[in-house]
């Protein structure tokens, strides 16, 4: 640890644990800090020098791998990419991401979202199998662009923190799998859409959004969710009414 | 496995960000309300002029005023928050091989919703 220069910050953080608690408590603990620690460094030195059983997640410390995500003072955020020196001389609350069942202080059960990300089917579905030695899939920039910003998911579900309808509604299939699914349908290689379509179309798919769009806002890599999920309103209705003129393929 | 769920109660005032999505929201009923008072105005038209004249009389309340100019502020903030969202609900534009920004559908939008607003204002003048 470097030198503090003598600032000391308050960070308040959500405890829960399911052996002793019936609810969760906040605790509040003074941390030296420097200007470049984040969140998440002050969480590592609370668990390395004040409190050893404060739970959190975390792995890589630069936005890549979306572990770190909770609340800060209310808002989504990577814990890694949010620096203290911010919440100067106030102070900070950290809660794990709203929205989720806490497992255990600012750890959240993300079963519900696991589960739904294998729904949408996350892989190229090629139209046929395609061997190695007949080469690689050829695609235009244009072709690729109409996917990429969505293919930069991390998995962070800052998007379901954000995201009141998933909060309403823990069967909405939610801003990070649409936006997956999205990618994936959207990719020239792939030829998977009509399966994916059935979660698109489903209750719980694209109609349970109502376009708060918060979800686009917090994002750490800006691949707007928002918009995945609302370009494919534009294909449920296609789809819907297209049946009507254009019979199915698969039936 | 034990864990902890938090209610959603009273969620739209946890953030701006809520409290303005709720206001746009219910901005909706204002313009369905506005929308009503000119649709029964054309009801009243139809029945004759007296009728007619009798209705825009009724404008003139003080409630009537007070309604219009808190419906017409709402109706400008909807048509903001729309054209704001607007470019999320559509596929990517292209011009060529370049994608239209999002802040030039956001303005088109407004700006045809400006002239067309003036145009209607000068048919009536």
């Amino acid at each position: 640890m470097n030198a503090t220069n003598g600032k000391v910050i308050a960070i308040e953080c959500l405890r829960y644990d399911p052996q002793t608690d019936d609810a969760p408590h906040y605790e509040t603990y003074q941390v030296p800090f420097t200007d470049d620690m984040s969140v998440l460094q002050g969480l590592q030195y609370i668990k390395d020098h004040l409190d050893g059983s404060l739970t959190f997640r975390w792995s890589c410390r630069m936005a890549i791998c979306g572990s770190c995500g909770g609340m800060v003072n209310g808002v989504p955020r990577l814990s890694c990419e949010t620096f203290l020196r911010d919440f100067y001389p106030e102070g900070l609350r950290v809660e794990p991401l709203t929205h989720f069942p806490i497992q255990r202080d600012l750890a959240v059960d993300q079963t519900d979202f696991l589960v739904k990300l294998r729904s949408i089917k996350p892989y190229i579905i090629p139209e046929a199998p395609k061997p190695v030695t007949e080469g690689t899939f050829l695609q235009t920039p244009q072709q690729m662009d109409e996917y990429y910003q969505y293919s930069q998911c991390i998995n962070c579900l800052l998007c379901y923190a954000a995201c009141p309808q998933y909060g309403l509604d823990r069967e909405f299939t939610g801003p990070g799998a649409l936006a997956l699914l999205h990618r994936y349908n959207a990719d020239s290689r792939d030829a998977g859409k009509a399966e994916r379509m059935e979660l698109v179309n489903a209750d719980e798919g694209v109609w349970g959004c109502t376009l708060v769009s918060y979800c686009s806002e917090v994002c750490p890599k800006s691949i707007d969710p928002a918009r995945a999920v609302n370009q494919n309103k534009v294909e449920s209705t296609k789809d819907y009414f297209l049946r009507f003129v254009a019979p199915r393929r698969n039936g | 496995m034990k864990t902890y769920t938090r209610t959603m109660n009273g969620w739209w005032r946890r953030n701006p960000f809520y409290l303005w999505y709720t206001l746009r929201e219910w901005s909706s009923f204002f313009l369905t309300a506005y929308a009503l008072v000119l649709l029964f105005g054309l009801a009243r038209l139809a029945e004759g002029a007296a009728q007619y004249e009798a209705w825009r009389a009724s404008l003139a309340s003080p409630g009537a005023v007070i309604f219009h100019a808190a419906a017409a502020l709402i109706v400008l903030y909807h048509a903001w928050t729309w054209f704001k969202v607007m470019h999320k609900t559509l596929p990517f534009l292209r011009i060529g091989a370049r994608r239209v920004p999002d802040s030039a559908i956001f303005a088109a939008g407004v700006a045809s919703s400006v002239v067309l607003s003036l145009l209607l204002l000068w048919g009536f003048a």
